[in-house]
């Protein structure tokens, strides 16, 4: 395989906080439709990494590529939001005081200029595949209910179906199963599986059982950079793996 | 296609599909318009129609008082627009209202003409008795009455240009945006206060005679820009209206709410804040123009940071995020105000802190708010 089949490829990505190496020359590469998954002890590096890829946090050195021939480093963060990568937040964060479709309607992907917004209206494919993101996410009848009233699970998937209105071809999902009881993590578990395939999906996650349950390819961090890779069974059994304490 | 653009048309008056308040802005703002329509034709029937002999005369104070109120609802309008949808709380709408105000009051300065104390055709009094020779370079073009009217939009317009885009591109946001609103306010007063700006000084501009060669001290040219006022308010509530319904409006409660999250949506939310605080700079403007004319007298006092307080005020008593209970609560703070002013004059200021701290512990929503929740018990 060569980096032009790639959809993101990180290499040799460095980044400090007065000193400290969050990242410290991190490689990493997602392949077109995968799910990866990622995992590792707290302060590994796994926030700070998807902060480099939504242009939040700017690296000291290394580069950055979605597909062949973006820099991610010299976009802006809603010029990356625009060339196809969205990101889930740990913490679920939807517009509490707007409705579910209206929730979907400002993530569906389109122009962004206030000009534009002023005059859009929706056409019919947008009202289906808006409807169709609803219908994904298990929300139809809590299509017209402000975001302020959904349980926690429900959010969660509320800001997937975000994600997935913008139609990106990657997206980055941090920590989505904490806080949710186990039907909602079986529920969550079958949304990512469904996902992958047409869109590149990078799961960040704490829970081993869930990781385990999705996961293909598993990507371990420790201290800014890869530790091991492979499938579940693999890394679990790799001796550096079980030396640093993964909080299972 | 034509169920598109029905369904697109339909959104655009009721806003998203999917909210639930969309119904009640609607009935709220066509009963807004309604009182507007009624001020337009029952205020001239009074005033024109009635003999002064009357009891149901209107008193040119009463047309005067009604016209102030109005401008004031346009202001506060202009304020709900960005503090109470896009959470940008300007406390500098003063200042936009006031350049409105002296745009206006240059062109009506120009126009006493000949008439002045000092009778100098050209230049106004106080410059006259400030000894200068020659009109000020940015006193050209204001004896046209489109020229004027073009800067009661531009200059209010370009302020909150320059203004918003330096404060919105470096984030400046939250209590750090309304205290440097303040202090421009607080410079454009001072600069204002002083004689060789050229705007006055502390005394800005009074006397004034005709508007377009029609008396200003006529009822029947106050009925007229009465109904002008009136006209102008409702359209830009229309407007106002018109974006928090469309997408760019949930935009903006989306800003409102979660800045860093909309960005991450790929809004650029810098533009979206810099278009709004300009549009609403504009419609501040254009109730400045509209009062001084009715009022007969602009003077640096206007850019005092307690006004544009009070402007808040008004909006959270109406009810923040509402349009037209904002315009609703400019005209009962200010009738408040009126009254209070004359019967117990020392009084006011504490009622104005009392009024507002109570909104704000027991009326989150305002008045409208309220009304809205004692519906919904039925």
């Amino acid at each position: 395989m060569t980096i032009r089949d790639k959809v993101l490829y990180l290499e040799k990505v460095t980044v400090s906080f007065d000193g400290f190496k969050a990242l410290n020359e991190l490689s990493l590469y997602v392949d077109p439709g995968e799910l990866l998954c990622i995992i590792g002890p707290n302060g590994a590096g796994k926030t700070t990494m998807m902060d480099v890829v939504t242009g939040k946090t700017r690296p000291d050195s290394g580069t950055a590529w979605f597909g062949r021939d973006i820099d991610l480093l010299t976009l802006s963060e809603p010029q990356i939001a625009q060339v196809g990568i969205g990101r889930k937040f740990q913490k679920p964060t939807v517009f509490e005081q707007l409705t579910v479709f209206e929730n979907l309607e400002l993530a569906l992907a389109g122009n962004r200029s206030f000009l534009r917004t002023l005059l859009a209206g929706m056409t019919a494919s947008q009202h289906k595949r808006l409807d169709e993101v609803l219908e994904i996410i298990g929300l139809t009848e809590h299509r017209k209910s402000p975001g302020k009233i959904l349980s926690h699970g429900q959010k969660q998937w509320l800001e997937i179906g975000m994600l997935l209105m913008q139609e990106p071809e990657l997206l980055l999902v941090d920590e989505p199963v904490a806080g949710m009881t186990p039907q909602e993590i079986e529920r969550t578990a079958q949304l990512l599986l469904s996902l992958a395939g047409d869109h590149s999906v990078v799961v960040v996650e704490h829970d081993m059982e869930f990781v385990r349950s999705i996961a293909r390819r598993v990507t371990v961090l420790h201290e800014g950079r890869v530790l091991a890779e492979g499938d579940m069974d693999h890394v679990q059994n790799d001796p550096r793996v079980i030396e640093v304490d993964l909080g299972e | 296609m034509l169920l598109h653009s029905r369904s697109w048309i339909a959104s655009k008056i009721t806003g998203s599909p999917g909210t639930a308040a969309a119904s009640d802005d609607v009935r709220g703002g066509a009963w807004f318009l309604s009182a507007l329509a009624f001020v337009v034709i029952v205020v001239p029937v009074l005033n024109q129609g009635v003999p002064p002999t009357s009891p149901f005369h209107l008193s040119a104070y009463a047309l005067t008082l009604i016209g102030k109120y109005m401008c004031y609802a346009m202001l506060a309008l202009a304020v709900d627009l960005i503090w109470g949808y896009c959470g940008i709380l300007s406390l500098g709408h003063a200042a936009f209202f006031s350049l409105g105000g002296y745009a206006m009051g240059m062109y009506l300065m120009r126009q006493i003409g000949t008439r002045g104390v000092y009778g100098d055709p050209i230049l106004p009094d106080f410059m006259v008795f400030l000894n200068w020779k020659s009109l000020p370079w940015f006193w050209y073009g204001f004896n046209h009455f489109l020229f004027a009217v073009l800067m009661m939009v531009l200059v209010p317009g370009a302020l909150a240009l320059v203004f918003g885009w330096f404060a919105f591109r470096s984030r400046v946001t939250g209590v750090y945006f309304s205290i440097i609103t303040q202090a421009m306010s607080y410079a454009l007063m001072l600069a204002f206060f002083r004689n060789d700006m050229g705007f006055g000084g502390n005394n800005g501009f009074t006397d004034f005679k005709e508007i377009l060669g029609f008396d200003l001290h006529s009822d029947r040219t106050r009925v007229v820009l009465l109904i002008v006022t009136a006209l102008l308010l409702a359209a830009s509530y229309l407007a106002c209206r018109a974006i928090v319904a469309s997408r760019a409006g949930r935009v903006m409660r989306a800003i409102r709410d979660a800045e860093s999250r909309t960005r991450f949506l790929g809004y650029p939310v810098e533009s979206f804040k810099l278009w709004v605080f300009v549009f609403s700079a504009v419609i501040a403007g254009i109730a400045g123009a509209l009062f001084v004319p009715q009022i007969g007298v602009i003077n640096p006092g206007e850019f005092a940071p307690i006004n544009s307080i009070e402007v808040v005020i008004w909006v959270a008593v109406g009810g923040r995020g509402t349009l037209f209970g904002a315009a609703i609560g400019a005209v009962l703070v200010n009738y408040a105000k009126t009254y209070f002013t004359g019967a117990l004059p020392e009084v006011w200021l504490y009622a104005l802190g009392a009024l507002f701290i109570l909104v704000t512990l027991f009326l989150p929503k305002g008045v409208i708010g309220l009304l809205r929740t004692r519906e919904n018990k039925k």
